[in-house]
């Protein structure tokens, strides 16, 4: 399972910020930095290397438009945008967009509350057993996404649970605790208690507080938090395969073209429809974030 | 007018008195807050991590094929037979090819972008090395079919510089070749490596950044040359970053099933086996039995890794 691995990046976020320029610079040990050019060799590898990690995708796009639908001819014979009016009509594919939109929502929503949950929790109390518990919120997405998903399945098979919708939200919430548990964690950290110690001297109550004072400044975390995690589920596909049974999500609609292809432009198409419906939320969780150092209080 | 007043809730009310309890206690209030997270992790992921040693530790009934629910190592016995021992061994070897490619593609992306990037170099760096780790996965692994084909893009970039030789010489070669790019080993490892290297940039990255630039110029000073100062002062430095990254690479190769399914060889290797067993074979327990070898594996790796100080680089 790749994506869940996002989130450890995610995780990495505040730690992005240190080397971002948007963010005001501190004074911070003398950096490892070289005044002189970087030696061609080294430019030439690093720039091979970005574009490795780029072009592929390209080609994606690419032949969502070509007019070839037997193989993967490249250059493309011809480009037409017919391909995206199939996909339209394609009842299977919105059958399987209209689960996994589901799905996703769904566990984004048990996601949000368990994870704020554990964030408000964990964020500044010190007690034993907290680090235990930070490994378990993040064992879901530490170990391989075959281990989370046959361990599921075994305990399906034990308990005799049938597969249904259920059991893929349970499979999809797990592992998307950790995601909405890091961004609100972080903003939390960065809150300072002193604005929830005013709000209580001035007279409000702890649910006051909460809602008045807590949300607002959490609100942004929360929102990147789950915008992470709804692409997560929306994109899952190892662990789906375990808890699905018959039903067929999106990705598992693609896996299933990938492996026993029938009609291969309508994937192609689907592909780029996938892209944009993981990316966007993602870029935009990003943007969330990124400027979270402007939480209140944060100056202290 | 108090705040509470302004915000129409009556001081006294029954809210402020759960407030109040639950602020004079401390501990309990963290314990609710607790418990819904821990419930649902302790019963859906513990519970199920449970079930599959429970399951490992079950066996098949050869004749009729059910599933004998006493405990017996038989099922783990079955691993070390040589069908399965051998898709242990690829697959662990699989992953450690992609996680010295990864090393070998990533440093330099790492290096650049520690030492030499700033300002808005360094942000369109970091931008570009996690686009990808945030496009969708099964679509990435499609892009590859998609360039592995026989027709496709790298065949014919190969046909166009007049290297297709070099490529026909690269599948001749027995094991890792094959009758074309995407059912062969390196295609699969090309995958693999696409698809991880983002882990392995970030962390590499992170432990570049922390080498202080004086220590490399004090190595200058005392008569090193480049390359020894990279060996001696900047590799020993790097190295938790690369032990870091390693572990997502390994782990993740360990327990991917689905490039293996889509590019490469006929040849199973561990993720495809457990699918197998569980799905149409019926046989939970091997499918359990085996997964808990990525698990084993992983846990050596992470002991070896916080030995030598890893996790700092994260």
């Amino acid at each position: 399972m790749t994506q869940p691995f996002l989130i450890v990046m995610a995780g990495l976020v505040p730690a992005i910020h240190v080397f971002l320029p948007f963010r005001r610079t501190r004074p911070r040990r003398l950096p490892m930095r070289d005044s002189a050019r970087a030696p061609l060799g080294l430019r030439i590898a690093a720039a091979l290397g970005l574009l490795f990690i780029h072009v592929p995708l390209a080609f994606i796009l690419l032949y969502a438009f070509t007019t070839d639908d037997r193989s993967f001819q490249f250059p493309p014979p011809g480009l037409t945008l017919k391909w995206f009016g199939v996909a339209w009509q394609r009842q299977d594919v919105f059958d399987a967009l209209g689960l996994s939109v589901q799905v996703a929502v769904l566990s984004t929503l048990v996601a949000l509350i368990l994870g704020t949950l554990a964030a408000a929790a964990l964020s500044r109390a010190k007690f034993f057993g907290r680090e235990a518990i930070s490994l378990l919120l993040v064992l879901p997405i530490a170990l391989p996404g075959i281990v989370t998903g046959i361990s599921l399945r075994a305990a399906f098979d034990l308990a005799d649970i049938p597969f249904s919708f259920w059991t893929i939200v349970l499979g999809h919430a797990t592992f998307c605790i950790v995601v909405v548990y890091n961004n609100a964690v972080a903003r939390f950290r960065r809150m300072s208690p002193s604005l929830v110690e005013a709000s209580m001297d001035l007279g409000a109550d702890g649910f006051q507080t909460f809602r008045h004072v807590v949300l607002p400044n959490i609100a942004t975390a929360l929102l990147a938090g789950g915008m992470l995690a709804f692409a997560l589920s929306f994109d899952e596909v190892i662990v789906t395969t375990f808890t699905a049974g018959q039903q067929t999500t999106l990705p598992i609609w693609m896996l299933s073209e990938l492996v026993r292809p029938r009609q291969r432009p309508v994937t192609n198409v689907v592909a780029v429809i996938v892209i944009a419906l993981t990316f966007l939320p993602i870029l935009a969780a990003y943007y969330l974030t990124r400027d979270g150092d402007q939480v209140a209080g944060a100056g202290r | 007018m108090t705040l509470a007043a302004e915000l129409g809730v009556p001081r006294g009310g029954t809210l402020r008195r759960i407030s109040d309890f639950l602020l004079a206690r401390r501990g309990f209030y963290l314990l609710l807050l607790l418990v819904p997270p821990l419930l649902w992790l302790g019963v859906v992921y513990l519970g199920s991590l449970f079930a599959l040693l429970a399951e490992s530790l079950f066996s098949i009934d050869d004749f009729s094929g059910v599933v004998v629910r006493e405990p017996t190592l038989a099922t783990f016995r079955q691993l070390l037979q040589p069908a399965n021992l051998d898709v242990i061994i690829r697959t662990v070897t699989i992953a450690a090819t992609v996680t010295v490619l990864a090393v070998v593609v990533a440093f330099p992306i790492a290096y650049y972008a520690a030492r030499y990037a700033r300002g808005r170099t360094k942000a369109a760096f970091y931008l570009l090395v996690m686009m990808p780790l945030w496009s969708s996965y099964l679509v990435k692994v499609y892009a590859w079919k998609l360039l592995l084909a026989k027709e496709g893009a790298i065949g014919w970039t190969f046909d166009a510089i007049g290297l297709r030789p070099l490529l026909d010489a690269l599948l001749a070669v027995p094991v890792i070749g094959g009758p074309s790019l995407s059912t062969s080993y390196v295609g699969m490892v090309l995958v693999f490596l696409y698809l991880w290297l983002p882990f392995m940039v970030l962390p590499i990255q992170a432990a570049l950044e922390r080498v202080p630039g004086n220590l490399i110029e004090a190595s200058g000073d005392l008569g090193a040359s480049p390359g020894q100062t990279f060996r001696q002062v900047i590799l020993p430095l790097a190295l938790p970053g690369i032990v870091a990254g390693a572990i997502f690479t390994f782990s993740l190769t360990l327990g991917d099933y689905i490039v293996p399914e889509i590019v490469g060889p006929s040849s199973l290797i561990l993720g495809q086996v457990v699918y197998i067993q569980q799905g149409t074979a019926g046989n939970i327990p091997l499918a359990a039995a085996f997964s808990v070898v990525p698990i084993v594996v992983m846990g050596l790796l992470l002991t070896l890794a916080k030995r030598m100080g890893a996790f700092d680089a994260l």
